[in-house]
């Protein structure tokens, strides 16, 4: 593992028919760093989200996850290998509580007693003690999305791919969330997919931005703030909100 | 159901009452009731397979059906012996673990592996059906074609004596209990954990690390033995099995067991399973109106009204009776959780 990578890839790309969703895509992520992907809707963020995880497979190019070619592994022996995933709709166990949803995420990596203290520090983190037995079906959309957040926390992965982990929460809500990913930054390396530019720029992380399944630029926010390819891309249509 | 001196309270009354029944009833009334205890055994393996796992399965009869034949050919060869009840249950779990392995390996969705189960049991139905004559037997027992097998040796207790009536009730009983409280002790552990976890969402416990398929292939193949465990009761208690059993009748009836009980218990499968039985028995001594029709019926009622089933209803109502009583706004009872009904 040259420069500390733990995560690239190289030429990655998928076709869907004629559609190429994402053409080739070299991206490097190093251990222990923070960083976001922007994008207008359509960019092919999520989809390259899915070919980390083993959701797609690639058409072209190849994924190298500490120093070694992911192949065509399955999503459950991805996520072995410690890539954690946030997805774009809240993804739970719907009927089970959040005490189970987040036993369920500690119990991959850990067990018994650790596995249940793992879990009790999430909630703290996550604020959700009082709702460890609530429902998952009956929480807010911002505890859904928490829960899932505390899922990646209680696992403990070296990777977290969080998709848009902010969408439809109150601004309270979302600063609450970038503690919570701050906390995963502290034990992986996070890679955060959002549309709200605002939430980028509290993260205030090295941002990779994405149209028309390509990368077409990578820097600070201030960098992409200022590339014009960017603003015509993305930001043109979100200049005022970001001044 | 989380208290666990309710739980064992609960046990032991269902045991004390189970063991006082042949004091009070006839023999017939014994009989039958044999019978309904012998396919609750059948309606839990569904209620853990479907219910609990989320494995849609149409043709459960395949593994009671398989589970009946195996005992019934091990015990004309080998006697009715442990060979015998072991092979019961090892047969229709083979035979899971591999249909299974084809179905949950090659991504399947829900609804075709439904399908694929009521294929095949179908298709077992017309491969017995088709082994009459003396051509078709294996080692010295006879398939028997539609007329299947006859004077299957049944079951003797360890000291050597012979099972009578109470002692076949009280037998199926026993098993029943031991069956709940493996599936039980099963949703307890990890691998239980993740059982139902898969139910509620596939994929988010594929991203969490868990092999969807490998775990499906465990809750497919120990459904298919406590499923051939309740056919080999069945070979015992009529000392007789027929093709019928891999029927599609048969297999109706075990997922309207479960969906009356309702989905995700286990309780709610055994007691609807053992009262749509004593209601098709009773309703079949009167001439008035066709059991096929009322059972219908009711099944619709349930799907449409109580869609959750019979256990969540009855678990609600102490809830109400307390907040009636407390004088408690409806919007403040809990009326039992789906988590606490998934441990019922």
């Amino acid at each position: 593992m040259s420069d500390n990578i733990i995560l690239q890839t190289k030429g990655l790309g998928i076709s869907f028919g004629g559609l190429h969703a994402v053409r080739d895509v070299d991206f490097v992520l190093r251990g222990g760093e923070l960083r976001c992907l922007i994008g207008p809707n359509g960019a092919g963020k999520t989809t390259f989200f899915r070919l980390l995880s083993g959701q797609h497979t690639p058409t072209r190019g190849e994924i190298i996850y500490k120093g070694k070619p992911l192949g065509n592994l399955q999503p459950y022996q991805i996520a072995r290998l410690g890539i954690g995933v946030k997805t774009q709709v809240p993804s739970l166990f719907e009927g089970l509580s959040v005490f189970e949803n987040l036993e369920l995420a500690a119990n991959q990596t850990f067990s018994g007693l650790e596995a249940v203290s793992i879990v009790d520090e999430t909630l703290e983190r996550i604020s959700l003690q009082d709702q460890r037995h609530t429902i998952c079906q009956e929480l807010a959309h911002g505890q859904r999305q928490w829960v899932e957040l505390g899922q990646i926390l209680a696992s403990k992965p070296d990777v977290a791919l969080l998709d848009e982990p902010a969408a439809g929460m109150t601004h309270d809500e979302s600063l609450k969330t970038i503690e919570i990913i701050k906390e995963i930054t502290a034990k992986s390396s996070v890679v955060v997919v959002e549309h709200d530019m605002d939430f980028i720029k509290l993260i205030g992380e090295r941002v990779t931005v994405f149209d028309r399944g390509e990368v077409i630029a990578d820097g600070t926010f201030k960098e992409i703030a200022s590339n014009p390819q960017v603003r015509e891309a993305y930001l043109g249509r979100k200049e005022a909100a970001v001044a | 159901m989380k208290n666990p001196v309710l739980n064992i309270s609960s046990l032991v009354g269902v045991i004390v009452l189970a063991f006082a029944i042949p004091y009070f009833v006839e023999a017939f009334t014994v009989l039958n009731f044999t019978v309904y205890i012998i396919m609750a055994i059948l309606s839990l393996s569904l209620a853990f397979v479907w219910g609990m796992g989320g494995i849609m399965v149409l043709g459960h009869s395949a593994f009671f059906g398989l589970g009946a034949y195996a005992y019934a050919i091990a015990a004309v060869n080998f006697g009715p012996g442990w060979e015998a009840v072991t092979l019961s249950m090892l047969v229709p779990a083979t035979f899971a673990a591999l249909l299974g392995y084809f179905m949950f390996y090659g991504r399947i969705s829900d609804i075709y592996v439904g399908v694929i189960t009521l294929a095949v049991t179908l298709i077992l139905f017309n491969l017995i059906n088709s082994t009459s004559g003396p051509q078709y037997k294996i080692g010295s027992a006879p398939i028997g074609g539609y007329n299947g097998i006859t004077a299957v040796p049944t079951l003797s207790w360890p000291n050597g004596n012979f099972i009578d009536i109470n002692g076949m009730f009280y037998l199926s009983v026993g098993l029943l209990i031991l069956s709940y409280l493996f599936i039980r002790y099963y949703l307890s552990t990890r691998y239980g954990k993740v059982t139902v976890a898969i139910r509620e969402n596939e994929r988010r416990a594929e991203l969490l690390g868990y092999n969807v398929a490998q775990s499906k292939l465990i809750t497919f193949s120990i459904g298919g033995a406590i499923a051939g465990l309740a056919g080999c009761m069945f070979a015992n208690w009529g000392s007789f099995v027929g093709p019928t059993i891999f029927g599609l009748v048969q297999s109706a009836q075990i997922i309207i067991w479960v969906i009356v009980g309702g989905r995700g218990t286990l309780i709610g499968p055994i007691l609807s399973c053992i009262a749509i039985q004593w209601m098709t028995t009773q309703l079949g001594m009167q001439q008035v109106v066709n059991v096929g029709f009322v059972l219908g019926i009711v099944l619709t009622i349930f799907v449409l009204l109580v869609p959750s089933g019979l256990a969540p209803l009855l678990a609600k109502i102490p809830n109400v009776v307390r907040s009636r009583l407390n004088g408690k706004p409806k919007e403040d009872v809990a009326l039992g959780s789906p988590a606490e009904e998934g441990q019922t």
